[in-house]
Protein backbone atom coordinates (compact mmCIF):
# COMPACT_ATOMS: atom_id res chain seq x y z
CA UNK A 1 0.00 0.00 0.00
CA UNK A 2 1.02 3.60 -0.85
CA UNK A 3 1.59 6.15 2.04
CA UNK A 4 0.20 9.39 1.41
CA UNK A 5 3.44 10.94 2.71
CA UNK A 6 5.76 9.19 -0.19
CA UNK A 7 2.83 10.07 -3.02
CA UNK A 8 3.14 13.16 -2.74
CA UNK A 9 6.52 15.40 -3.80
CA UNK A 10 8.47 17.04 -1.28
CA UNK A 11 8.00 20.91 -1.46
CA UNK A 12 11.89 21.16 -1.93
CA UNK A 13 11.96 18.59 -4.91
CA UNK A 14 8.70 20.61 -6.35
CA UNK A 15 11.16 23.61 -6.56
CA UNK A 16 13.96 22.49 -7.58
CA UNK A 17 12.47 20.71 -10.56
CA UNK A 18 10.45 23.60 -11.45
CA UNK A 19 13.28 25.77 -11.28
CA UNK A 20 15.58 23.59 -13.31
CA UNK A 21 12.77 23.44 -15.90
CA UNK A 22 12.77 27.68 -16.04
CA UNK A 23 16.81 27.49 -16.66
CA UNK A 24 15.99 25.68 -19.65
CA UNK A 25 13.66 27.64 -20.63
CA UNK A 26 13.83 31.33 -19.46
CA UNK A 27 16.54 31.99 -21.93
CA UNK A 28 15.19 30.54 -25.22
CA UNK A 29 12.12 33.32 -24.00
CA UNK A 30 14.45 36.30 -24.19
CA UNK A 31 14.99 35.71 -27.50
CA UNK A 32 11.63 36.48 -28.40
CA UNK A 33 11.89 39.91 -26.46
CA UNK A 34 15.26 40.82 -28.32
CA UNK A 35 13.29 39.91 -31.74
CA UNK A 36 11.01 42.93 -31.28
CA UNK A 37 13.39 45.56 -29.74
CA UNK A 38 14.49 49.20 -31.39
CA UNK A 39 17.93 48.93 -29.77
CA UNK A 40 20.30 48.12 -32.76
CA UNK A 41 23.43 48.84 -31.57
CA UNK A 42 23.81 47.34 -27.96
CA UNK A 43 22.37 43.89 -26.05
CA UNK A 44 20.70 46.67 -23.76
CA UNK A 45 17.89 44.97 -21.49
CA UNK A 46 15.34 46.25 -20.71
CA UNK A 47 14.64 46.94 -24.36
CA UNK A 48 14.38 50.96 -24.61
CA UNK A 49 10.87 50.36 -27.32
CA UNK A 50 9.29 48.04 -29.00
CA UNK A 51 9.08 47.45 -33.64
CA UNK A 52 7.62 45.18 -35.75
CA UNK A 53 10.76 46.42 -38.29
CA UNK A 54 13.30 44.01 -37.75
CA UNK A 55 10.85 41.45 -39.35
CA UNK A 56 10.09 43.47 -42.80
CA UNK A 57 14.05 44.23 -42.96
CA UNK A 58 15.08 40.32 -42.53
CA UNK A 59 12.62 39.49 -44.73
CA UNK A 60 14.43 41.79 -47.36
CA UNK A 61 17.12 40.44 -46.64
CA UNK A 62 18.76 37.75 -50.00
CA UNK A 63 21.56 36.68 -47.86
CA UNK A 64 19.52 35.26 -45.50
CA UNK A 65 17.11 33.54 -47.77
CA UNK A 66 19.91 31.87 -49.63
CA UNK A 67 21.62 30.29 -46.24
CA UNK A 68 17.89 29.09 -45.60
CA UNK A 69 17.51 27.80 -48.87
CA UNK A 70 20.92 26.14 -48.44
CA UNK A 71 19.87 24.43 -45.33
CA UNK A 72 16.74 23.20 -46.42
CA UNK A 73 18.23 21.58 -49.34
CA UNK A 74 21.08 19.91 -47.03
CA UNK A 75 18.78 19.07 -44.53
CA UNK A 76 16.38 17.59 -47.18
CA UNK A 77 19.06 14.97 -49.17
CA UNK A 78 20.49 14.27 -46.18
CA UNK A 79 17.63 12.93 -44.00
CA UNK A 80 16.53 10.81 -47.16
CA UNK A 81 19.76 9.69 -47.48
CA UNK A 82 19.58 8.71 -43.65
CA UNK A 83 16.17 7.44 -44.20
CA UNK A 84 17.27 4.66 -46.31
CA UNK A 85 21.11 3.76 -44.95
CA UNK A 86 19.03 4.07 -41.01
CA UNK A 87 16.38 1.51 -42.20
CA UNK A 88 18.18 -0.95 -43.61
CA UNK A 89 20.95 -1.17 -41.17
CA UNK A 90 18.21 -1.01 -38.14
CA UNK A 91 16.51 -4.13 -40.07
CA UNK A 92 19.41 -6.28 -40.91
CA UNK A 93 20.14 -5.68 -36.40
CA UNK A 94 17.25 -6.04 -35.51
CA UNK A 95 15.75 -9.06 -37.90
CA UNK A 96 19.11 -11.40 -37.71
CA UNK A 97 21.77 -12.35 -35.81
CA UNK A 98 25.07 -12.00 -36.94
CA UNK A 99 28.80 -11.95 -36.57
CA UNK A 100 29.86 -8.24 -35.90
CA UNK A 101 26.36 -7.08 -35.07
CA UNK A 102 27.25 -5.14 -31.76
CA UNK A 103 30.27 -3.86 -34.14
CA UNK A 104 27.58 -2.08 -36.60
CA UNK A 105 25.33 -0.77 -33.96
CA UNK A 106 28.69 0.50 -32.05
CA UNK A 107 29.31 2.09 -35.91
CA UNK A 108 26.37 3.81 -36.13
CA UNK A 109 26.41 5.05 -32.97
CA UNK A 110 30.34 6.44 -33.21
CA UNK A 111 29.31 9.65 -34.76
CA UNK A 112 27.26 10.97 -32.38
CA UNK A 113 29.01 9.68 -29.73
CA UNK A 114 32.24 11.47 -30.76
CA UNK A 115 33.14 15.27 -30.33
CA UNK A 116 31.66 16.37 -33.93
CA UNK A 117 35.13 17.96 -33.75
CA UNK A 118 36.40 15.24 -34.54
CA UNK A 119 33.88 13.73 -37.42
CA UNK A 120 34.24 17.43 -38.77
CA UNK A 121 38.31 17.54 -39.00
CA UNK A 122 38.45 13.67 -40.25
CA UNK A 123 35.96 14.41 -43.10
CA UNK A 124 38.14 17.36 -44.06
CA UNK A 125 41.68 15.41 -43.43
CA UNK A 126 40.09 12.84 -46.01
CA UNK A 127 38.43 15.28 -48.16
CA UNK A 128 41.80 16.91 -48.87
CA UNK A 129 44.16 13.71 -48.76
CA UNK A 130 41.49 12.49 -51.26
CA UNK A 131 41.58 15.69 -53.36
CA UNK A 132 37.44 16.34 -53.50
CA UNK A 133 36.96 20.10 -53.71
CA UNK A 134 34.71 21.18 -50.71
CA UNK A 135 31.03 21.98 -52.00
CA UNK A 136 27.67 21.14 -51.29
CA UNK A 137 28.21 17.34 -51.50
CA UNK A 138 30.77 17.52 -49.01
CA UNK A 139 28.45 19.24 -46.59
CA UNK A 140 25.82 16.41 -47.15
CA UNK A 141 28.62 13.47 -47.06
CA UNK A 142 29.38 14.71 -43.33
CA UNK A 143 25.45 15.51 -42.47
CA UNK A 144 24.13 12.47 -43.49
CA UNK A 145 26.86 10.04 -41.51
CA UNK A 146 25.36 11.77 -38.03
CA UNK A 147 21.87 11.80 -39.41
CA UNK A 148 21.81 7.87 -39.76
CA UNK A 149 21.72 7.23 -35.88
CA UNK A 150 18.46 9.22 -35.23
CA UNK A 151 16.70 7.16 -38.15
CA UNK A 152 18.41 4.07 -36.71
CA UNK A 153 17.26 4.25 -33.19
CA UNK A 154 13.46 5.07 -34.35
CA UNK A 155 13.58 1.89 -37.01
CA UNK A 156 14.94 -0.74 -34.65
CA UNK A 157 12.94 0.26 -31.77
CA UNK A 158 9.98 0.07 -33.70
CA UNK A 159 11.54 -3.22 -35.76
CA UNK A 160 11.45 -4.78 -32.67
CA UNK A 161 7.93 -4.66 -31.54
CA UNK A 162 7.10 -5.57 -35.07
CA UNK A 163 6.59 -9.54 -34.93
CA UNK A 164 8.28 -11.61 -37.63
CA UNK A 165 5.45 -13.28 -38.35
CA UNK A 166 3.36 -10.93 -39.98
CA UNK A 167 6.21 -10.92 -43.04
CA UNK A 168 6.36 -15.14 -42.80
CA UNK A 169 2.38 -14.39 -43.01
CA UNK A 170 2.11 -12.36 -45.56
CA UNK A 171 4.57 -14.32 -47.90
CA UNK A 172 2.28 -17.60 -47.01
CA UNK A 173 -0.47 -15.31 -48.73
CA UNK A 174 1.20 -15.31 -52.02
CA UNK A 175 3.07 -11.69 -51.67
CA UNK A 176 6.12 -11.45 -52.97
CA UNK A 177 9.14 -9.40 -51.10
CA UNK A 178 7.99 -6.49 -52.21
CA UNK A 179 4.21 -6.13 -51.87
CA UNK A 180 5.11 -7.42 -47.78
CA UNK A 181 7.24 -4.56 -47.62
CA UNK A 182 4.46 -1.92 -49.04
CA UNK A 183 2.12 -3.31 -47.39
CA UNK A 184 3.00 -4.54 -44.51
CA UNK A 185 6.36 -3.70 -43.34
CA UNK A 186 6.12 0.12 -44.14
CA UNK A 187 2.84 0.98 -42.85
CA UNK A 188 4.15 -0.61 -39.68
CA UNK A 189 7.49 1.46 -39.26
CA UNK A 190 6.06 4.09 -41.00
CA UNK A 191 5.46 6.68 -38.04
CA UNK A 192 8.69 5.54 -36.80
CA UNK A 193 10.43 6.75 -40.05
CA UNK A 194 8.68 10.09 -40.11
CA UNK A 195 9.69 10.69 -36.46
CA UNK A 196 13.42 9.66 -37.00
CA UNK A 197 13.43 11.78 -40.20
CA UNK A 198 11.82 15.15 -38.88
CA UNK A 199 14.83 14.50 -36.12
CA UNK A 200 17.50 13.83 -38.62
CA UNK A 201 15.78 16.94 -40.09
CA UNK A 202 16.06 19.39 -37.61
CA UNK A 203 19.85 17.88 -36.78
CA UNK A 204 21.04 18.27 -39.91
CA UNK A 205 19.33 21.64 -39.87
CA UNK A 206 20.63 22.82 -36.85
CA UNK A 207 23.99 21.37 -37.27
CA UNK A 208 27.50 24.03 -37.32
CA UNK A 209 30.66 21.98 -36.53
CA UNK A 210 31.06 19.79 -38.83
CA UNK A 211 29.59 22.35 -41.18
CA UNK A 212 32.75 24.05 -40.52
CA UNK A 213 35.02 21.91 -41.88
CA UNK A 214 33.29 20.40 -44.82
CA UNK A 215 31.74 23.24 -46.51
CA UNK A 216 33.68 25.44 -49.01
CA UNK A 217 31.86 28.55 -49.70
CA UNK A 218 28.88 28.08 -48.21
CA UNK A 219 26.91 29.56 -45.63
CA UNK A 220 24.21 27.46 -44.07
CA UNK A 221 21.88 29.30 -42.04
CA UNK A 222 24.08 27.82 -38.89
CA UNK A 223 27.34 29.15 -40.58
CA UNK A 224 25.36 32.52 -41.20
CA UNK A 225 24.29 32.46 -37.41
CA UNK A 226 27.75 32.03 -36.44
CA UNK A 227 29.86 34.59 -38.10
CA UNK A 228 27.26 37.02 -36.85
CA UNK A 229 28.01 35.62 -32.99
CA UNK A 230 31.52 35.99 -33.38
CA UNK A 231 31.19 39.40 -35.07
CA UNK A 232 27.91 40.86 -35.15
CA UNK A 233 27.24 43.44 -37.66
CA UNK A 234 23.72 43.03 -37.62
CA UNK A 235 21.93 42.65 -34.30
CA UNK A 236 18.35 43.08 -35.02
CA UNK A 237 18.51 40.96 -38.18
CA UNK A 238 20.26 37.76 -36.14
CA UNK A 239 17.53 38.52 -33.39
CA UNK A 240 15.00 37.48 -35.76
CA UNK A 241 16.52 34.58 -37.54
CA UNK A 242 17.40 33.01 -34.17
CA UNK A 243 13.42 33.61 -33.14
CA UNK A 244 12.18 31.89 -35.98
CA UNK A 245 14.67 29.41 -35.84
CA UNK A 246 13.52 28.79 -32.32
CA UNK A 247 10.02 28.17 -33.75
CA UNK A 248 10.67 26.59 -36.78
CA UNK A 249 12.66 23.97 -34.85
CA UNK A 250 9.91 23.15 -32.49
CA UNK A 251 7.01 22.27 -34.69
CA UNK A 252 8.92 18.94 -36.03
CA UNK A 253 9.53 18.67 -31.97
CA UNK A 254 6.21 18.45 -31.17
CA UNK A 255 5.31 16.09 -34.30
CA UNK A 256 7.57 14.06 -33.66
CA UNK A 257 6.57 13.35 -29.60
CA UNK A 258 2.91 13.21 -31.12
CA UNK A 259 3.71 10.48 -33.37
CA UNK A 260 5.62 8.45 -30.84
CA UNK A 261 4.12 8.80 -27.59
CA UNK A 262 2.21 5.44 -27.81
CA UNK A 263 5.92 4.24 -28.23
CA UNK A 264 8.70 3.38 -25.44
CA UNK A 265 11.33 5.02 -27.06
CA UNK A 266 12.81 8.72 -26.12
CA UNK A 267 13.36 9.53 -29.39
CA UNK A 268 16.04 12.40 -28.77
CA UNK A 269 18.11 10.03 -26.31
CA UNK A 270 20.57 9.28 -29.18
CA UNK A 271 21.34 13.00 -30.54
CA UNK B 1 -3.28 6.10 -51.96
CA UNK B 2 -3.17 7.12 -48.17
CA UNK B 3 -6.62 5.50 -47.03
CA UNK B 4 -5.57 2.25 -48.77
CA UNK B 5 -2.71 2.37 -46.64
CA UNK B 6 -4.37 2.86 -43.47
CA UNK B 7 -6.88 0.16 -44.17
CA UNK B 8 -3.87 -2.11 -45.21
CA UNK B 9 -2.38 -1.24 -41.51
CA UNK B 10 -6.09 -2.03 -40.14
CA UNK B 11 -6.68 -5.14 -42.12
CA UNK B 12 -3.40 -7.22 -40.78
CA UNK B 13 -4.37 -6.22 -37.30
CA UNK B 14 -7.52 -8.10 -37.25
CA UNK B 15 -6.89 -10.56 -39.28
CA UNK B 16 -3.89 -11.09 -42.13
CA UNK B 17 -6.69 -12.15 -44.38
CA UNK B 18 -7.25 -8.98 -46.66
CA UNK B 19 -3.59 -8.76 -47.50
CA UNK B 20 -3.95 -12.00 -48.98
CA UNK B 21 -6.46 -10.14 -52.12
CA UNK B 22 -2.46 -8.32 -52.66
CA UNK B 23 -2.17 -10.91 -55.95
CA UNK B 24 0.73 -11.48 -57.17
CA UNK B 25 0.50 -9.61 -60.64
CA UNK B 26 3.68 -7.72 -60.45
CA UNK B 27 6.31 -9.40 -63.68
CA UNK B 28 7.94 -12.34 -62.89
CA UNK B 29 11.20 -10.15 -62.22
CA UNK B 30 10.33 -8.86 -59.19
CA UNK B 31 8.95 -12.30 -57.81
CA UNK B 32 12.07 -13.82 -58.84
CA UNK B 33 13.84 -11.87 -57.02
CA UNK B 34 11.86 -11.94 -53.65
CA UNK B 35 11.64 -15.66 -53.78
CA UNK B 36 15.32 -15.85 -54.42
CA UNK B 37 16.12 -13.30 -51.29
CA UNK B 38 13.71 -15.46 -49.18
CA UNK B 39 15.19 -18.90 -49.89
CA UNK B 40 18.65 -17.16 -49.49
CA UNK B 41 18.32 -14.55 -45.99
CA UNK B 42 21.87 -14.21 -45.69
CA UNK B 43 22.32 -12.81 -49.22
CA UNK B 44 19.12 -10.38 -48.00
CA UNK B 45 21.08 -9.48 -44.87
CA UNK B 46 24.35 -8.44 -46.62
CA UNK B 47 22.04 -6.40 -49.32
CA UNK B 48 20.64 -4.52 -46.28
CA UNK B 49 24.01 -4.24 -44.57
CA UNK B 50 25.70 -3.23 -47.81
CA UNK B 51 24.58 0.86 -47.99
CA UNK B 52 25.13 1.37 -44.33
CA UNK B 53 28.29 -0.30 -43.73
CA UNK B 54 29.49 1.40 -47.05
CA UNK B 55 28.87 4.40 -45.56
CA UNK B 56 30.18 4.56 -42.36
CA UNK B 57 32.36 2.45 -42.35
CA UNK B 58 34.79 3.74 -45.88
CA UNK B 59 33.33 7.35 -45.75
CA UNK B 60 34.03 7.83 -41.81
CA UNK B 61 35.86 5.23 -40.10
CA UNK B 62 38.21 5.37 -42.99
CA UNK B 63 38.56 9.37 -42.60
CA UNK B 64 38.57 8.49 -38.64
CA UNK B 65 41.84 6.57 -39.50
CA UNK B 66 43.24 8.51 -42.24
CA UNK B 67 43.19 11.81 -39.26
CA UNK B 68 44.82 9.21 -36.64
CA UNK B 69 47.17 7.72 -38.79
CA UNK B 70 48.53 11.64 -39.83
CA UNK B 71 49.24 12.38 -36.10
CA UNK B 72 52.02 10.05 -36.38
CA UNK B 73 53.24 12.66 -39.14
CA UNK B 74 55.25 15.58 -38.71
CA UNK B 75 55.55 19.54 -39.80
CA UNK B 76 58.62 20.10 -41.04
CA UNK B 77 59.55 23.49 -39.06
CA UNK B 78 61.64 24.90 -41.65
CA UNK B 79 59.26 24.91 -45.13
CA UNK B 80 55.82 24.00 -43.37
CA UNK B 81 55.02 20.95 -44.91
CA UNK B 82 53.80 18.01 -44.10
CA UNK B 83 56.70 14.98 -43.98
CA UNK B 84 55.31 11.68 -44.58
CA UNK B 85 57.60 9.58 -41.78
CA UNK B 86 56.19 8.04 -39.14
CA UNK B 87 57.40 9.82 -35.67
CA UNK B 88 56.37 10.59 -31.87
CA UNK B 89 57.69 13.99 -32.76
CA UNK B 90 54.25 15.41 -32.32
CA UNK B 91 53.22 13.56 -29.47
CA UNK B 92 56.06 14.85 -27.92
CA UNK B 93 55.05 18.60 -28.78
CA UNK B 94 51.53 17.92 -27.67
CA UNK B 95 53.21 17.56 -23.82
CA UNK B 96 55.06 21.13 -24.10
CA UNK B 97 53.27 23.11 -20.83
CA UNK B 98 51.08 25.68 -23.20
CA UNK B 99 49.45 22.62 -24.79
CA UNK B 100 49.26 20.40 -21.60
CA UNK B 101 47.71 23.58 -19.97
CA UNK B 102 44.69 23.15 -22.93
CA UNK B 103 44.17 19.18 -22.34
CA UNK B 104 43.58 19.90 -18.46
CA UNK B 105 41.65 23.26 -18.58
CA UNK B 106 39.10 21.30 -20.98
CA UNK B 107 39.17 17.95 -19.13
CA UNK B 108 38.90 20.05 -16.06
CA UNK B 109 36.19 21.85 -17.53
CA UNK B 110 34.15 18.51 -18.46
CA UNK B 111 34.51 16.99 -15.15
CA UNK B 112 33.09 20.02 -13.37
CA UNK B 113 30.22 20.61 -16.19
CA UNK B 114 29.24 17.00 -15.90
CA UNK B 115 29.35 17.53 -11.98
CA UNK B 116 27.33 20.35 -11.93
CA UNK B 117 24.30 19.09 -14.62
CA UNK B 118 23.86 15.70 -12.34
CA UNK B 119 23.41 18.07 -9.81
CA UNK B 120 20.67 19.86 -11.27
CA UNK B 121 19.26 17.19 -13.84
CA UNK B 122 18.54 14.72 -10.80
CA UNK B 123 15.50 17.17 -8.87
CA UNK B 124 13.72 17.48 -12.63
CA UNK B 125 14.68 13.74 -13.79
CA UNK B 126 13.00 12.57 -10.64
CA UNK B 127 10.25 14.36 -10.23
CA UNK B 128 9.56 13.60 -14.13
CA UNK B 129 10.11 10.17 -13.23
CA UNK B 130 8.25 9.80 -10.02
CA UNK B 131 5.95 12.24 -9.48
CA UNK B 132 4.46 14.04 -12.63
CA UNK B 133 1.03 12.42 -13.88
CA UNK B 134 -0.61 13.22 -16.62
CA UNK B 135 -0.33 16.35 -18.42
CA UNK B 136 2.54 17.00 -16.37
CA UNK B 137 4.43 14.25 -17.49
CA UNK B 138 4.06 15.61 -21.06
CA UNK B 139 4.57 18.81 -19.88
CA UNK B 140 7.93 17.99 -17.89
CA UNK B 141 9.02 15.83 -21.53
CA UNK B 142 8.65 18.46 -23.88
CA UNK B 143 10.35 20.46 -21.38
CA UNK B 144 13.21 18.51 -21.84
CA UNK B 145 12.76 17.89 -25.65
CA UNK B 146 12.52 21.30 -26.43
CA UNK B 147 15.31 23.09 -25.23
CA UNK B 148 17.51 19.37 -26.20
CA UNK B 149 16.26 19.76 -29.95
CA UNK B 150 16.36 23.86 -30.09
CA UNK B 151 19.13 25.35 -32.11
CA UNK B 152 22.37 24.90 -30.18
CA UNK B 153 23.46 28.43 -32.16
CA UNK B 154 20.46 30.17 -31.01
CA UNK B 155 20.88 28.89 -27.43
CA UNK B 156 24.08 30.40 -27.04
CA UNK B 157 23.08 33.17 -29.13
CA UNK B 158 20.91 33.84 -26.15
CA UNK B 159 23.51 33.23 -22.97
CA UNK B 160 25.48 36.14 -25.51
CA UNK B 161 22.32 38.19 -24.45
CA UNK B 162 22.13 37.54 -21.23
CA UNK B 163 25.84 37.89 -19.95
CA UNK B 164 26.24 41.18 -21.68
CA UNK B 165 27.35 43.76 -19.78
CA UNK B 166 24.06 46.17 -20.66
CA UNK B 167 22.17 42.81 -20.79
CA UNK B 168 19.53 40.88 -18.60
CA UNK B 169 22.17 39.93 -15.74
CA UNK B 170 23.75 43.30 -15.17
CA UNK B 171 20.15 44.76 -15.32
CA UNK B 172 19.05 42.13 -12.38
CA UNK B 173 21.43 42.30 -9.99
CA UNK B 174 21.41 46.25 -10.64
CA UNK B 175 17.58 46.63 -9.88
CA UNK B 176 18.10 44.67 -6.62
CA UNK B 177 21.54 46.38 -5.77
CA UNK B 178 23.09 44.02 -5.71
CA UNK B 179 26.35 44.52 -8.43
CA UNK B 180 28.72 44.29 -5.36
CA UNK B 181 28.32 41.07 -5.06
CA UNK B 182 28.71 40.39 -8.43
CA UNK B 183 31.73 42.28 -8.48
CA UNK B 184 33.25 40.79 -5.50
CA UNK B 185 32.73 37.18 -7.92
CA UNK B 186 34.14 38.24 -10.16
CA UNK B 187 37.55 39.69 -8.65
CA UNK B 188 37.96 35.99 -7.46
CA UNK B 189 41.11 34.44 -9.78
CA UNK B 190 40.68 31.76 -12.04
CA UNK B 191 36.76 31.94 -11.79
CA UNK B 192 36.29 35.53 -12.38
CA UNK B 193 37.15 38.14 -14.74
CA UNK B 194 36.39 41.63 -16.51
CA UNK B 195 32.47 40.68 -16.83
CA UNK B 196 30.96 37.41 -16.88
CA UNK B 197 31.16 36.93 -20.46
CA UNK B 198 34.52 36.65 -20.82
CA UNK B 199 35.14 34.36 -17.28
CA UNK B 200 35.52 30.58 -17.05
CA UNK B 201 32.17 31.14 -15.00
CA UNK B 202 30.02 32.20 -17.94
CA UNK B 203 31.48 29.29 -19.94
CA UNK B 204 30.45 26.96 -17.30
CA UNK B 205 27.12 28.43 -17.54
CA UNK B 206 26.65 27.65 -21.23
CA UNK B 207 28.21 24.49 -21.16
CA UNK B 208 25.80 23.34 -18.40
CA UNK B 209 22.75 25.36 -20.36
CA UNK B 210 23.25 23.74 -23.28
CA UNK B 211 24.13 19.98 -22.46
CA UNK B 212 21.56 20.25 -19.81
CA UNK B 213 18.72 17.83 -21.34
CA UNK B 214 21.10 15.21 -22.42
CA UNK B 215 21.77 14.78 -18.74
CA UNK B 216 17.99 14.69 -17.81
CA UNK B 217 17.11 11.99 -20.12
CA UNK B 218 18.92 9.03 -19.43
CA UNK B 219 18.62 9.44 -15.79
CA UNK B 220 14.82 9.75 -16.17
CA UNK B 221 14.73 6.41 -18.10
CA UNK B 222 17.25 4.69 -15.33
CA UNK B 223 14.82 6.56 -12.46
CA UNK B 224 11.63 5.34 -14.11
CA UNK B 225 12.64 1.61 -13.44
CA UNK B 226 13.43 2.05 -9.76
CA UNK B 227 10.01 0.57 -8.21
CA UNK B 228 8.52 3.28 -5.79
CA UNK B 229 8.50 -0.01 -3.14
CA UNK B 230 11.95 -0.46 -2.40
CA UNK B 231 11.69 3.66 -1.46
CA UNK B 232 8.72 2.63 0.97
CA UNK B 233 10.75 -0.82 2.26
CA UNK B 234 13.49 1.70 3.22
CA UNK B 235 11.76 4.28 4.88
CA UNK B 236 9.83 1.25 6.81
CA UNK B 237 12.97 0.00 8.40
CA UNK B 238 13.62 2.74 9.42
CA UNK B 239 15.81 4.94 7.13
CA UNK B 240 16.00 8.80 6.65
CA UNK B 241 15.11 10.34 3.09
CA UNK B 242 19.29 11.14 3.40
CA UNK B 243 19.41 7.76 3.75
CA UNK B 244 17.43 6.17 1.51
CA UNK B 245 18.69 8.24 -1.17
CA UNK B 246 22.22 7.10 -0.10
CA UNK B 247 22.07 3.78 -0.49
CA UNK B 248 18.70 3.05 -2.61
CA UNK B 249 18.21 5.62 -4.94
CA UNK B 250 21.17 6.85 -6.13
CA UNK B 251 23.29 3.53 -6.70
CA UNK B 252 19.70 2.07 -9.07
CA UNK B 253 20.02 5.71 -10.65
CA UNK B 254 23.59 5.48 -11.28
CA UNK B 255 23.72 3.79 -14.71
CA UNK B 256 21.45 6.64 -15.75
CA UNK B 257 24.09 9.13 -14.45
CA UNK B 258 26.51 7.48 -15.89
CA UNK B 259 25.09 7.10 -19.56
CA UNK B 260 24.13 11.33 -19.46
CA UNK B 261 27.12 11.89 -18.34
CA UNK B 262 28.68 10.55 -21.68
CA UNK B 263 27.26 13.12 -23.09
CA UNK B 264 27.94 16.36 -21.55
CA UNK B 265 31.58 14.87 -20.73
CA UNK B 266 31.82 14.15 -24.37
CA UNK B 267 30.44 17.12 -25.61
CA UNK B 268 32.38 19.40 -23.60
CA UNK B 269 35.48 17.40 -24.37
CA UNK B 270 34.83 18.61 -28.29
CA UNK B 271 33.42 21.74 -28.49
CA UNK B 272 34.97 24.80 -29.97
CA UNK B 273 32.76 27.09 -30.61
CA UNK B 274 30.97 28.19 -26.76
CA UNK B 275 34.84 28.86 -25.50
CA UNK B 276 35.11 30.74 -28.43
CA UNK B 277 32.02 33.13 -28.29
CA UNK B 278 31.72 33.16 -24.33
CA UNK B 279 35.04 33.06 -22.12
CA UNK B 280 38.60 33.91 -21.87
CA UNK B 281 40.73 33.73 -24.61
CA UNK B 282 42.57 30.77 -23.14
CA UNK B 283 41.51 27.66 -25.48
CA UNK B 284 40.12 24.49 -25.04
CA UNK B 285 40.84 21.54 -27.31
CA UNK B 286 38.20 22.18 -29.82
CA UNK B 287 39.46 25.60 -30.48
CA UNK B 288 43.40 24.19 -30.77
CA UNK B 289 42.59 21.75 -33.10
CA UNK B 290 40.18 24.21 -35.18
CA UNK B 291 43.73 26.30 -35.20
CA UNK B 292 46.24 24.20 -35.90
CA UNK B 293 44.18 22.68 -38.91
CA UNK B 294 42.89 26.42 -40.22
CA UNK B 295 45.77 29.17 -39.80
CA UNK B 296 48.66 27.18 -39.18
CA UNK B 297 48.21 24.22 -41.42
CA UNK B 298 49.33 21.71 -38.63
CA UNK B 299 47.40 19.02 -39.82
CA UNK B 300 49.34 16.36 -37.28
CA UNK B 301 49.21 18.39 -34.40
CA UNK B 302 45.64 18.92 -34.60
CA UNK B 303 45.25 14.81 -35.44
CA UNK B 304 47.38 14.41 -32.29
CA UNK B 305 45.00 16.45 -30.27
CA UNK B 306 42.11 15.00 -31.39
CA UNK B 307 43.09 11.43 -30.07
CA UNK B 308 43.32 12.74 -26.67
CA UNK B 309 39.08 12.91 -26.45
CA UNK B 310 38.92 9.75 -28.77
CA UNK B 311 40.94 7.70 -25.76
CA UNK B 312 39.34 9.80 -23.08
CA UNK B 313 36.17 8.88 -24.30
CA UNK B 314 37.07 5.15 -25.35
CA UNK B 315 38.11 4.58 -21.15
CA UNK B 316 34.90 6.44 -20.47
CA UNK B 317 32.63 4.26 -23.04
CA UNK B 318 34.58 1.19 -21.59
CA UNK B 319 33.72 1.90 -17.93
CA UNK B 320 30.17 3.04 -18.76
CA UNK B 321 29.49 -0.41 -20.71
CA UNK B 322 31.14 -2.33 -17.30
CA UNK B 323 28.56 -0.11 -14.61
CA UNK B 324 25.68 -1.03 -16.83
CA UNK B 325 25.21 2.29 -18.58
CA UNK B 326 24.24 1.32 -22.22
CA UNK B 327 20.96 -0.24 -20.94
CA UNK B 328 20.08 3.35 -19.70
CA UNK B 329 20.54 4.93 -22.62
Amino acid sequence: MRSDKLSRAPAGLKIAAIAGLLFMHLPILLIFVYAFTTEDKTYQFPPPGYTLKWFAVTWNRPDVWESLQLSVKVASISTALALVLGTCCAAAVSRSNFFGREVISLMVILPIALPGIITGIALRSAFNLADIPFSFWTIILGHATFCVVVVYNNAVARFRRMSGSLIEASMDLGANGFQTFRHVVLPNIATALLAGGMLAFALSFDEVIVTTFTAGQQATLPIWMLEELVRPRQRPVTNVVAMVVVLVTFLPILAAYYLTRDGDQTAGAGK
Amino acid sequence: MCLGRKKTSISWRIGVSETATVTTQDSGFAVRISDTLWRKPKLLLVLLLAPPVLWLGVVYLGSLFALLAQSFFSIDEYSGLIKYELTLKTYRELLIPANLDILVRTTTMAIVVTLAAAIVAFPIAYYAARYARGKWKAVFYLGVMLPLWSSYLVKIYAWKLILAKEGILNWLFDTLHLSWALEAFLSIPLIGGNSLSVSYTGTFLVFLYVWLPFMVLPMQAALERVPASYLEASADLGATPAQTFRNVLFPLALPGIVAGSIFTFSLTLGDYIIPQIIGSSRLFIGQAVYAHQGTAGNIPLAAAFTVVPVIVMAFYLWMAKRQGAFDAL
